[in-house]
């Protein structure tokens, strides 16, 4: 057992002895360190000022070459809600480490400097960092990819354009050398740390009022969940991390998984995908593209790069939220989740798992331990929309996903998972029956409509009101109706990479009802 | 050495700073290891008498100094800019959900936050009156209703041909600065009290903490260096902490420091002013409008703040680029039980003129016309024309008209009447979603509505090695000011911009400023700076010319040097000249803006020195099935005179542009019924993210050959006008949504619930019809 941490900070080793777990990265850089380049605009995630880059030794270096560096794996991260445990053996590079020798700016640097993309300067460590991350990972000069590389960084003076011309200046270029070596130095690092991860030396902090455990196999993350049912299970602190900093909440017990190999893998047979519950939404998106590639869009909108980076797919389900994006998805496809007891592993279909608004069907001492996604067959498709004020990066006010197998241009069987209409994430059970045999030439029949309103009565939030979300998931089915007629997911007034907005312009007829 | 030139894109004087995360912000600045922090105790009510405030359990928290109420005071329990209603400490009273009522003093800010919840509070709920209906209804004003204009409008009204009615509600907006509030004190000698703050306005910290401590001005000193974004919330919004901070140092004899978190920053601080304006306009056939009355309602919150010099704003851009014979204005200001909506980018300028473009745009429509033949059938006549100096309805004759050539040339440039055609017909054909395409112009006017207020100082030194020190009264906000005000004066000199420093704004060194607001920064503090260049360099000429057999008046500086004829001495020698010469190189120069008026009482003046324009055309697509929008295309057109610096200028238009076009679609503020702001942090209150901005934007710099006016080598103010060029996406989505019914009626904030909600009405209506 090992009660410090240490990692890697702009290129030189850190050991902590004595932090207090729950010490957020940007507090600890800030207030310990005194590296105040990187900011606190929000302390929630969300706009990205604290934005840092971390590198891990990539478990699947054929993937995802990092500038000639296939064994590592940089991504940004918010600092604000990451807690000081989970870098241990990691490597982290601030705004303060970018720059070279003599103070020689990084290429991401010099091109905001050059592009006027600073004005207040207060979010500007936090685009240079995610800019920084995109070089390393690969800029393609595409508008496209920058907005999604920038999602989760707000800047309130340049309204962007000057940002997004930096980067697409940088598009194809490779590093400085001192650049590169600084990659190697940090690739030499994380070889040491993994070579020295073994049972015994996993990570157990206990200070007087609060423990933080680490483990890195599934056996002593059992153990571990058996001894402590109370403990609270930390995968990437996209939720957790906002009790401490926003909720000022006294976590008494972590138990982290992402140390955790084995939940980290994911799986891939003919009839599913299986998916460890540490897989973050990055990692998972990359593998199911393929399977679900209606999915595309929702992934690409769920939080921003720096939350799909840390956040992991088993969370977002784990935690329950009612407005979580991933759990209605889930819910058409009919995911089964396995959870964990002490090594005993018992299976159940995600839609028994929520069982109120947060309360989950999870015994004492279980842990989630993956998913298990049953692929799409001859003729089955998944449709997936999110309806929300803005496009990125933020929650759901409405999203629905559909499963739905067609035979003959009827629909013959369907799924529908609903986020944000109920409590939990749930079914309309109701409109699901009264779709079947539906004709997908016909417009959405009456019964569906009067169905829907029998499977859901939404509150009215500040995100929107109970008449809205009425309105819109009926609209969504029509939507989905109209895709799956036309056999593609052309419908989309945002550019995912599926969509053309020429397509738009559909003539499709629409019933009388719809007027 | 490069010599500096004016209309360079040099690059913001801190861009290698902040890029390197060396840039200093008040939460940065190095701060002693025996600093106190402090958090805020807010109301839960709304509207309520405090029964008991008990603060026991929070001095017992661990790391806990002292808690500070309004009984700590020693002076005057105020942060207000102007009206001394804005306690700093609500004492026996709350008037709005998130009112300071008390401040935890702790070793740590986490101990502080942690402890703040602690507190006991009971209250006697009182009647809360939280919206604009609800004051309205109950007449819950800050003072009578002020009007201005025709004497006689319901008679000019019946004369017209056609009257139309109409109301529109527009929604307030957060600031969102990324940079919260923050304020650090330091103990001085004695009772000094040394303060640095992110503020737009250190000469009010300066007089508002030095009258809570009972404090003569002089024993305070206020810095600023930079601010992460200001956009008028930090106008008066920074006094509170300031306050805060300087009281716990009073009372502990320890630095302290108050940095709001997000959630506190929403909830303590006002936002931009949501308004209703109703209107009535008489227009003819031909899109004349021959009078308009407007009624102007704000929300103001619980006390006045600044919001009567934005009502006024409002009011006197009721009317924006249209000359209308005649014209009354109304305005309400509404008292509520919410935070005290304050300053913010427009000030009241985008409301007043986004009703203007509403009501042009609904004359159209039932005149089955452009818009744009309304706009240019009523526009103000142009410099060059004959008719140029057509009275404003407050009295100024606009005389340097520019909006009608902008316009043709933008129309040309944007291709608009071809576009519109192609939208159109593409809507025929449309099921699922809409096309649409607007059109503003903006005409904004430059000066304080105070006339007072349009004065600046500037503070100047030549050291002996040629290196150049300056201070100016303005502040730092990230809309390029130091930048170009040291362009300003490195061209004075004929030096290189790096041979200019400009160190933090303070009070110490430029007193009894204004604050850094209504767009005016550059040219106060660049003319102020100017001023004082002007004064050095005489002496310097004066002294130096007889040396070298040269008149005073022919001494040139340009190129790093000073020339006398075809003889040169390096502008370091002939600082050091100077000096051996006992010749004073240091100096302070000051501007008050000329020729402006303005009477309150009268409702008459010219209380603009000069307008700025712009022209703005907009392209949105809109789904009809879920009503999400999005911005297609804009081209901007923007007069910033002859520009100081076009880099910096064109990012306060694409910028300004941006956050406009949030504060219309995705900015949405809401309260919930008890008053509490239900969006008090990003995750809830949604500003424009990068996707957002149009996928095609153009923006150019009109050329208008300068200034008419004489400002700082003719340049023109470029903070808030450009913000309204975003008006432009409103015309875009109501022609969108027109051809569902009848003429849409849009409320702003247009998010995606309230354009399907209305493209669902106006569907019902057409099917019932």
């Amino acid at each position: 057992m090992r009660t410090n941490i240490s990692f890697f900070l702009n290129g030189v080793e850190q050991i902590v002895e004595d932090a207090r777990p729950d010490t957020t990265l940007l507090n600890w850089l800030r207030l310990e360190k005194g590296l105040s380049g990187t900011k606190e605009g929000c302390a929630e995630g969300d706009c990205g000022a604290c934005t840092v880059v971390v590198a891990e030794a990539n478990l699947n270096p054929q993937k995802k070459p990092l500038m000639g560096m296939p064994q590592i794996k940089a991504r940004a991260v918010n600092a604000c809600i990451l807690f000081l445990p989970m870098l241990d053996g990691l490597s982290v590079t601030t705004v303060e480490g970018l720059a070279g020798p003599d103070g020689a700016l990084h290429p991401v640097q010099e091109a905001i400097i050059t592009h006027h993309g600073a004005q207040c300067g207060f979010c500007t460590p936090g685009f240079v960092m995610s800019l920084y991350a995109g070089f390393l990972n690969g800029l393609d000069g595409s508008e496209e990819q920058i907005n999604h590389l920038f999602a989760g960084n707000l800047c309130r003076c340049t309204g962007y354009g000057p940002l997004v011309k930096a980067a697409l200046s940088l598009a194809h270029q490779t590093p400085p050398e001192w650049a590169s070596r600084r990659l190697e130095a940090e690739w030499h690092y994380l070889q040491s740390t993994s070579a020295a991860k073994t049972p015994d030396t996993d990570l157990a902090i206990e200070t007087k009022d609060q423990a933080f455990y680490a483990p890195t196999s599934l056996e002593a993350l059992a153990r571990l969940s058996e001894t402590f049912p109370d403990a609270t299970f930390l995968a990437g602190a996209t939720d957790i991390g906002l009790w401490v900093t926003k909720q000022h909440r006294q976590i008494a017990r972590f138990i982290s998984i992402g140390r955790v190999a084995a939940l980290k893998e994911i799986s891939k047979t003919e009839t599913q995908i299986i998916i460890g519950a540490g897989v973050s939404h990055s990692d998972a998106m990359v593998a199911l593209a393929d399977a679900y590639p209606g999915l595309a869009e929702v992934w690409l909108r769920f939080g921003s790069m720096q939350v799909r980076n840390s956040g992991t797919v088993g969370g977002n389900i784990a935690n329950g939220s009612p407005i979580g994006d991933m759990s209605p998805c889930l819910l058409a496809l009919d995911a089964v989740i396995t959870l964990n007891k002490g090594d005993k592993r018992r299976q159940m279909p995600l839609k028994d798992f929520f069982i109120a608004y947060g309360k989950q069907a999870r015994q004492e001492g279980e842990f989630l331990e993956n998913l298990i996604l049953p692929r799409c067959g001859e003729a089955e498709h998944l449709y997936a929309y999110k309806i929300s004020k803005r496009f990125d990066q933020d929650i759901s006010a409405v999203l629905m996903a559909a499963w739905v197998k067609q035979d003959q241009g009827q629909i013959k069987k369907l799924r529908l998972g609903f986020g944000g209409m109920a409590a939990t994430p749930s079914r309309a059970l109701r409109t699901e029956s009264a779709l079947l045999g539906h004709d997908l030439s016909q417009p959405l029949p009456e019964a569906a409509i009067s169905a829907l309103a029998k499977d859901f009565q939404p509150i009215s939030d500040m995100r929107a009101s109970a008449e809205y979300r009425m309105a819109v998931a009926e609209n969504l089915l029509r939507k989905m109706l109209l895709e799956a007629a036309a056999d593609d997911v052309g419908m989309r007034l945002y550019s995912s990479p599926l969509v053309q907005p020429d397509r738009l312009t559909s003539t499709t007829p629409i019933g009388a009802s719809d007027a | 050495m490069r010599e500096s030139h004016l209309k360079a894109s040099d690059r913001h004087d801190s861009a290698a700073l902040y890029v390197t995360g060396q840039a200093r912000f008040t939460d940065d600045l190095p701060f002693p290891a025996d600093g106190l922090h402090i958090a805020l105790g807010l109301s839960d009510k709304a509207h309520a008498l405090i029964t008991s405030c008990d603060v026991t359990a929070c001095l017992a928290s661990p790391g806990v100094v002292t808690v500070l109420t309004a009984a700590d005071i020693p002076g005057v329990n105020d942060a207000s800019p102007v009206a001394g209603d804005d306690p700093v400490f609500a004492d026996g009273k709350v008037e709005y959900h998130g009112q300071a009522i008390f401040a935890v003093v702790a070793e740590s800010a986490k101990a502080a936050r942690m402890a703040v919840h602690q507190a006991h509070v009971t209250y006697e709920d009182l009647p809360a009156c939280l919206t604009i209906d609800d004051a309205l209804r109950e007449n819950h004003l800050l003072e009578a209703p002020y009007t201005i204009g025709c004497d006689d409008i319901d008679a000019k009204l019946h004369d017209a041909p056609h009257l139309l009615t109409g109301q529109i509600d527009i929604g307030g907006q957060e600031h969102f600065y990324l940079e919260g509030q923050a304020a650090m004190a330091s103990p001085g000698e004695a009772e000094d009290i040394f303060l640095q703050v992110s503020s737009q306005h250190p000469t009010e910290v300066q007089h508002k903490v030095a009258r809570a401590l009972g404090l003569a001005y002089h024993a305070v000193t206020v810095e600023v260096r930079r601010m992460g974004g200001g956009f008028g919330g930090k106008e008066s919004q920074g006094n509170l902490p300031a306050i805060v901070a300087a009281l716990a140092v009073k009372k502990t004899g320890r630095p302290a420091k108050l940095v709001y978190d997000r959630d506190e920053d929403m909830r303590v601080t006002g936002k931009r002013h949501d308004l209703r304006i109703s209107y009535r306009v008489g227009y003819d056939d031909t899109g004349r409008i021959l009078a308009m009355d407007v009624d102007q309602a704000l929300r103001c919150g619980m006390s006045f703040d600044l919001s009567q010099a934005i009502a006024e704003r409002a009011m006197l851009h009721a009317e924006n680029c249209y000359f209308i014979q005649d014209v009354r204005v109304t305005s309400r200001l509404c008292r509520t039980h919410t935070p005290s909506n304050t300053a913010f980018r427009g000030f009241g300028g985008p409301q007043g003129m986004l009703g203007m473009e509403r009501i042009i745009d609904e004359v159209a429509a039932h005149l089955d016309v452009d818009p744009m033949q309304v706009r240019q059938r009523n526009y103000y006549a142009d410099h060059d024309e004959a008719d140029a100096g057509q009275p404003t309805p407050y009295g100024q004759p606009v005389k340097d008209g520019l909006i009608k050539a902008m316009t043709t040339d933008l129309l040309a440039s944007s291709d608009y009447y071809a576009r519109r055609k192609d939208i159109e017909a593409f809507n025929r054909n449309a099921t699922w979603c809409r096309k649409g395409i607007g059109f503003s112009p903006v005409k904004f006017g430059i000066s304080f509505n105070k006339t007072f207020l349009n004065q600046a100082g500037a503070l100047l030194h030549i050291y002996t090695d040629g290196s150049v020190h300056l201070n100016h009264g303005g502040t730092e906000m990230g809309q390029g000011l130091y930048t170009k005000v040291r362009q300003i004066c490195a061209r004075a000199f004929g030096i290189a911009d790096d041979m200019v420093k400009i160190t933090a704004t303070t009070t110490g060194k430029v007193p009894n400023t204004s604050a850094t607001a209504a767009s005016s920064g550059t040219d106060l503090n660049g003319m102020a700076t100017a001023n004082a260049a002007a004064t050095l360099k005489t002496r310097m000429a004066e002294y130096l010319a007889p040396l070298y057999q040269s008149d005073p008046a022919a001494v040139r500086f340009h190129d790093g040097k000073l020339w006398f004829g075809d003889a040169s001495i390096s502008f370091a020698e002939a600082a050091m000249q100077c000096w051996q010469g006992r010749v004073s190189l240091s100096a302070t120069g000051f501007y008050a803006t000329p020729d402006i008026h303005w009477d309150r009482e009268a409702k008459k003046g010219s209380p603009f020195y000069y307008f700025a324009y712009g022209a703005a055309v907009t392209e949105v697509v809109v789904d009809l099935l879920t009503g999400e929008s999005r911005v297609e295309r804009a081209d901007i057109l923007h007069d910033a005179g002859a520009s100081l610096n076009p880099a910096i200028d064109l990012g306060q238009i694409e910028g300004g542009y941006i956050q406009g076009l949030g504060w219309l679609t995705t900015e949405e503020v809401v309260y919930g019924t008890d008053g509490k702001l239900l969006t008090h942090a990003p995750s809830t209150y949604k500003i424009p993210a990068c996707s957002d901005r149009p996928k095609q934007i153009s923006v150019s710099l009109y050329d208008s050959g300068g200034n008419l006016s004489d400002t700082i080598h003719k340049s023109k103010a470029v903070g808030e006008p450009p913000f309204m060029l975003a008006i432009s996406v409103y015309g875009a989505m109501s022609h969108a949504l027109k051809g569902l019914g009848d003429y849409p009626k849009l409320n702003t904030p247009m998010t995606a619930e309230h354009l399907l909600m209305t493209a669902n009405r106006l569907r019902a209506k057409r099917a019932s019809d």
